[in-house]
Parts: structure tokens; C-alpha cells; sequence
């Protein structure tokens, strides 16, 4: 067992557990984006960022990959966090404006504005559908392409992966997406960004054997109608 | 290099695991690039989804999907070529071919690429062709160079490779003079670099006469060692993107007085060396 400080209060936690698993075990809220559990750490949204260490020596780190330590001193909620939050937050809102997830964790911070050029991303980069894909579903069927600025989630080559079930896990995880998942269309209505286009639940006919992890299915329902 | 060289052998689990990248070098060292096919085959043998290797393939620069041309054109797009006009000149290669950065023109003679360092900041812009240095380009000789290389590079430059005479270098990072004249080799001073081996570090001194490869190092070098230049002056290590035509080890950049530069291979004992004047004449 390790002995850590959260907030002030001790608490005993097994080794190897994260901050994050050890701060929301003690009740403190801790915003993510990018982590789930039943999928590996990650830290790609930084949202959960916690304050280790004592002035002035602190430092940030994502919470979701930081394993605990003895003596730790965390701050979940210090004021250099809630800033480092809320400026990455007013980034997220920034690249990826229309999705109901960053719009709901940014009025829950009160953010009412955002700084910086306006852009209309379909992703963020959180991986979770890459994650969700080869974790959960074994599959692997989509991953990360390229790198820097032209880094895109998607399938080999841009064409129909011949390992995908099309299971719909990547929709059903991705918080970016949430427009098109709920859009009036069925065509619409999936997302499709990672080129398995083929609208599984539209033409669910043709797969009697089909998983599908969509519950309810925004698309099946505007067909029934 | 053949098919059983480039397919894991399933006694070695370990190279399952970390061999992509080599294996992904090997395939496009017999292809110049990455075919479709032989990436599926790579995600077969080392048990990976195709899409980790196809992440592998897109994220590094040296790695290319598509048929590369007959020349390789690099532009220099690095700060001191940036600021001394190398997008002009990226721009200008790219209306002579009718291609953009990436792309291959469509008889596959040239491809072209825009790199962030050639390492030869002294000289820019630089153009790079088929690992022969093309320092201070000027737009309008752009077209010209071109149409050289389309003429054969390979003939023009084997003429004055057989040609003994003394080179004035400096280095290309710092362009500080690597010529000690209080040491003679052949006659000539000599070239003075710092050089790093095998957790060796000391001095050595080449032969600044062209072919004649005479060195003299501070500790000795066992024959087949590649060995790290570093410019005695900024200390910044003499490195280029151009691999040795004889052995594959990497070049060593270093500028001629007068204009041009002159690259030797930096294994001990590889004869591998080339001159590129950029059309200045040595009297």
C-alpha cells in the first residue's frame, strides 16, 4: 500500500494505481476527455492535469498516466490547475467547437469565450477509438496516421478495413462526433471518419450476424420512422 | 536485397516485435518505396494490425507510399535557407517540373521534397540532387541545373574526380576554416577536424589533396569504423543528409573555398568521396 496526500486528506492506495483512479476513489472530480476505463491510459487531452509536488517546486502532470508514489502531494483543484484546465479547454473549444461533451465540461467551468482562431476539427486526437478498436474489440482496425499537423485517425490507405466488424465502438466512445451521431440524416448519422463508410446500422440487412455497440442507434431509429 | 533478407525468421521472437522499421528500410531500399502489398506482407509476419505498420510507414519522412522519380531533388526549407530565399526556390522547381513538393512528375525522372536542414546552412538556399550539394541557388539557375542533371550529372562530375589538387575547406555548419597550416601532408596544409569512435574522442588530420585519402588521428582507427566528424570550431558534428554510393555510411559535408563542397565517406577506409564544384573552375 502507498500513503499520498490528496487535498490535504491521506489516503492508502494500492501500488500501481493512478492519480486519477486514487482521487476519484476519495470523491475528488477530476475531468477527462481522453480516458475510460477497460482502456489503457493515454494522456492525450491533458484535462485531467493535477498539481504534484510542494511550491515552488509543484509541476503539472496528466493524472490519467501518473502512477501514485509515496509522500505524494497532489492538488486536484489549485488554482495554477484550474487555469492549465481552462486554457485547454478554450484550445479544445477552439479546434473542435460543435461537440457536446468539450461544450458541456467548458460551461461547467464557466468558459464562456475562447481566445484563439476559430477552426471546425472532427477530432481531437484523443485516441479512444484506437484504443476502443485494438483494446476492447481486438480488432485494430483503424489507428493513427502521419504526424504533426496532417495526423488523422483512419483505416490503411483510406479504404475499408478488412478486420472491422463495424461494431460502431469508435462512434459510440468518440466525444468529438457528437453532431453527426445525433444528426437528422441516417446517412448522416454515422460518423464514417475512419472510411468504413458504409453506414453499418443503414444497411444493417445485409449483416445478419452484425455487433453492433450502438444503443439506441441513431441511426436505426430515424430508419424505423 | 531479396526476400528471405527482408522476412523474420520465427526463431528470432524478439525482432517480432521492434524489426518494423528495419524491415519497413529494407523493403524500401529495394523498391525506393513502400508497396502496397509488401506492407500488408510486413503486417502478416510480425503479428501487427496493418494499420501500425501503415502508422509507421506515414509518420516518418524517409518512408514514401508512392514511386519515387529517377532524382531526388531535397529544397532546404530550414531557417537560414528560409530566410535566404529556399520557398522561391521550392516554388521555382516546382513550375520547371509542373509538380508540387511530394509529388513525382509524371515520366518518373524527378521527385521533389522540401527537407527542414540540410545541415549546410552556410550555403543557402541549398538544393540537393541525387546527394549532390547545390550551394546558393539562384532562381535563374534553377532551370539550368535541372536540365543538367537530365543530361547525366554522373559524366559531368567524373571529369574533375580525377583530377590531384588541394582543397581549402571550412565547415559547413559555421563556414570557420578547417585548414592548420602548421602540419603538412603531401605537401599541403592539412584539414583539421575533431573526430568521435567507439567512446574515442580526439584529433585527426586529413590530406587536403583530393584523392589522396592520407589521414593521420590522434588515436588509431580500426579499419570499417564509421566515425562522427565534428568541426573543430562550433563543435557541431559535420553531417549530411547524403549516404556514401560505396558503403552506404553517411557523408561528411565540408564547403570549398571558391564555392562548392566536397563530401567524403566517413568509414575508415572506404574510398567514397565526390566533388561538386556547382560549376566553379579550379585553375
Amino acid at each position: 500500500m502507498i500513503t499520498l496526500h490528496i487535498n490535504g486528506l491521506k489516503v492508502q492506495v494500492e501500488e500501481g494505481t493512478t492519480v486519477l483512479e486514487a482521487a476519484r476513489f476519495l470523491g475528488f472530480p477530476i475531468p477527462t476527455l481522453c480516458h475510460m476505463e477497460g482502456l489503457s491510459p493515454y494522456g492525450a487531452c491533458r484535462l485531467c492535469v493535477v498539481e504534484i509536488g510542494q511550491e515552488p517546486n509543484s509541476r503539472l502532470v496528466s493524472s490519467c498516466t501518473f502512477p501514485v508514489e509515496e509522500g505524494l502531494h497532489v492538488r486536484t483543484a489549485s488554482r495554477r490547475v484550474m487555469r492549465a484546465r481552462k486554457m485547454i479547454l478554450e484550445l479544445l473549444l477552439a479546434s473542435c467547437p460543435q461537440s457536446k461533451v468539450i461544450q458541456d465540461l467548458a460551461s461547467e467551468f464557466h468558459i464562456t469565450q475562447q481566445r484563439f482562431r476559430q477552426e471546425y476539427e472532427d477530432c481531437i486526437m484523443c485516441g479512444l477509438c484506437v484504443r476502443m478498436c485494438k483494446e476492447q474489440m481486438m480488432s485494430g482496425a483503424i489507428g493513427f496516421r502521419g504526424r504533426g499537423q496532417k495526423r488523422s485517425i483512419g483505416t490503411p490507405f483510406d479504404i475499408t478495413s478488412d478486420v472491422c466488424r463495424q461494431c460502431g465502438g469508435c462512434i459510440y466512445v468518440c466525444p468529438a462526433c457528437m453532431l453527426r451521431c445525433t444528426y437528422t440524416e441516417p446517412e448522416k448519422a454515422i460518423c464514417g471518419g475512419c472510411a468504413n463508410i458504409s453506414i453499418p446500422c443503414y444497411v444493417k440487412d445485409q449483416f445478419k450476424d452484425m455487433m453492433c455497440y450502438m444503443d439506441p442507434c441513431v441511426a436505426c431509429e430515424i430508419k424505423k420512422d | 536485397m531479396n526476400h528471405q533478407e527482408t522476412s523474420i525468421s520465427r526463431a528470432e521472437p524478439d525482432r517480432v516485435k521492434t524489426g518494423v522499421i528495419q524491415l519497413l528500410e529494407a523493403i524500401q531500399a529495394k523498391h525506393g518505396y513502400l508497396p502496397k502489398e509488401e506492407l500488408y506482407r510486413v503486417a502478416r509476419e510480425t503479428n501487427k494490425p496493418l494499420v501500425d505498420i501503415y502508422g509507421v510507414a506515414t509518420f516518418y519522412r524517409a518512408f514514401s507510399l508512392v514511386p519515387r522519380g529517377r532524382h531526388l531533388i531535397s529544397v532546404c526549407l530550414g531557417t537560414a535557407c528560409h530566410v535566404r530565399g529556399g520557398p522561391t526556390v521550392a516554388k521555382e522547381v516546382e513550375k520547371i517540373l509542373g509538380i508540387k513538393a511530394g509529388q513525382t512528375t509524371e515520366d518518373r525522372e524527378f521527385s521533389l521534397e522540401t527537407v527542414n536542414c540540410l545541415g549546410a546552412c552556410a550555403l543557402g538556399p541549398v538544393m540537393v540532387i541525387d546527394g549532390h550539394y547545390y550551394p546558393k541557388v539562384q532562381i535563374a539557375r534553377v532551370g539550368e541545373i535541372i536540365e543538367a542533371v537530365k543530361l547525366g550529372q554522373k559524366e559531368r562530375l567524373v571529369e574533375t574526380d580525377q583530377r590531384l589538387f588541394p582543397l581549402e575547406v571550412s565547415c559547413s555548419r559555421c563556414n570557420h576554416s578547417l585548414m592548420d597550416s602548421r602540419h603538412a601532408i603531401d605537401g599541403h596544409p592539412v584539414i583539421r577536424v575533431t573526430v568521435a569512435f567507439d567512446n574515442k574522442h580526439g584529433r585527426m588530420v586529413l590530406s587536403s589533396v583530393y584523392g589522396s585519402y592520407k589521414v593521420e588521428s590522434e588515436h588509431p582507427i580500426p579499419e570499417d569504423t564509421v566515425v562522427n566528424f565534428f568541426c573543430p570550431h562550433c563543435h557541431a558534428e559535420m553531417i549530411g543528409g547524403a549516404k556514401c554510393g560505396e558503403c552506404g555510411a553517411s557523408m561528411v559535408p565540408m564547403i570549398v573555398r571558391g564555392g562548392g563542397i566536397v563530401q567524403i565517406c566517413s568509414r575508415k577506409g572506404c574510398k567514397g568521396h565526390m566533388l561538386d564544384l556547382g560549376g566553379v573552375v579550379i585553375d
